[in-house]
């Protein structure tokens, strides 16, 4: 099954990609279609990374993977409302990097995404200016 | 004035685009290998993207009076694509082309241990081919990306003098001034560095190993950044000298070190081909 998924997607436009990756947590496939979700995540359209950021995303990526697939959400303008696994498998690494993000985003005299403070205040520890 | 831009994606560009950048000053591009923009799916793509990198659109170039050289490399984001892996193989008869003067873009992504090992041996060949390396830093996590970078850098044994560490800002340009490398920054119309804040930094900072850059691609992004920054560095009070030096002298002084930049003026010959073809689109 996961090698007929890998075809559809591949030969899927962005909405066939999208359906496949938000189909993959109602299948019993395990981690198997965890390649799909990882090519979404290296996309810059926010259609794909959201759909592979779902309840199987959440579920089979690893936390290094997790983490960076949340601040990719941050940095294009995806909701953190809308992402699976949120807050449960938030972590003070990724709590580390919004804050630095944060940081950055001051230092740049531009504004700081407010859905990402709740994340960061969780570790106070990695708040501090 | 004469501009050098040593980042830009000349590919996504228009012939609008570099009519508007001769206008400007900008004599010279580099152009880095990169990503599309979507994932590309075999090696195949990427050999014909490298050979337009090095044929079709130096011809392009030479139709409006610009010198353009470029960068070779699997970029950290397709290093992390099983399908395209194999690129690793082709690059070295890429390296020893006379339009590559680096190899680049190379650095991380999203810092896997694919990532780690693309950088790496894309390292040593710069170190075989004795070229310079443009070092990209992640978007994500960025100091803690460009840290990381530098030990990288540093355990290679490559000569810091032949790195360049490219989009940089406030919070990551010191350590990289530290490390003996170049530093670049590319400057956007809405992400990255601005004209004020690129002035700031270099007013801050001096210009010494300093590259400024407009990375413009298919994305938000102005091929003219690099001419708008030499205007604000005349307006913060830099002499004629150090503008040259920042958008001149500094990319000629690194690329350089390839010992491949041709920099001549380029003789603009309006009925040249390349391979048969021509810009003209059938106009007599």
């Amino acid at each position: 099954m996961v090698g007929e998924l890998t075809h559809l997607y591949q030969h899927g436009d962005f909405a066939e990609r999208r359906a496949v990756l938000r189909a993959l947590p109602l299948l019993p496939i395990g981690a198997a279609a965890l390649p799909l979700v990882q090519d979404a995540l290296r996309t810059n359209d926010s259609r794909l990374i959201s759909g592979a950021l779902g309840p199987y995303g959440a579920a089979h990526l690893d936390d290094h993977g997790y983490r960076h697939a949340v601040l990719k959400c941050v940095f294009t303008g995806i909701p953190l409302g809308d992402v699976a696994g949120l807050p449960a498998r938030a972590d003070r690494e990724l709590a580390r990097m919004l804050a630095d993000y944060a940081r950055e985003r001051v230092a740049a005299g531009r504004d700081v995404p407010p859905d990402i403070q709740p994340l960061i205040d969780a570790y106070p520890e990695v708040g501090a200016p | 004035m004469r501009i050098f831009d040593p980042h830009v994606h000349m590919t996504s560009r228009t012939t609008d685009d570099y009519a508007a950048m001769y206008d400007a000053g900008i004599r010279a591009v580099v152009e880095p290998a990169f990503w599309l923009g979507q994932p590309r799916t075999s090696v195949a793509s990427f050999l014909d993207y490298f050979d337009s990198l090095i044929g079709w659109e130096p011809f392009r170039a030479s139709q409006f009076g610009i010198r353009h050289h470029c960068t070779i490399a699997l970029n950290p984001k397709e290093a992390n694509d099983p399908r395209c892996a194999g690129v690793l193989d082709v690059l070295p008869g890429y390296l020893a082309k006379d339009q590559v003067v680096a190899v680049g873009e190379v650095g991380y992504d999203s810092m896997t241990p694919d990532e780690d090992e693309a950088f790496a041996r894309q390292l040593e060949m710069a170190i075989d081919y004795e070229l310079p390396v443009l070092v990209h830093t992640p978007h994500r996590d960025k100091l803690a990306g460009t840290l990381r970078t530098l030990d990288v850098v540093r355990e290679s044994g490559i000569p810091p003098e032949r790195v360049v560490i490219d989009h940089l800002n406030e919070l990551t340009v010191e350590a990289v001034r530290d490390s003996g490398c170049w530093m670049a920054f590319s400057v956007y119309p809405m992400t990255k560095m601005t004209e004020e804040r690129m002035v700031r930094i270099l007013l801050d900072h001096g210009i010494e190993r300093m590259l400024v850059n407009s990375a413009a691609d298919w994305g938000r992004s102005d091929p003219l950044k690099t001419r708008r920054t030499a205007d604000a560095m005349v307006e913060a009070g830099f002499s004629k000298s150090e503008v040259d030096t920042v958008v001149w002298r500094n990319p000629v002084a690194f690329y350089g070190q390839s010992g491949r930049l041709a920099l001549d003026e380029v003789d603009v010959d309006e009925l040249a081909t390349f391979e048969g073809n021509s810009i003209r689109r059938g106009g007599a």
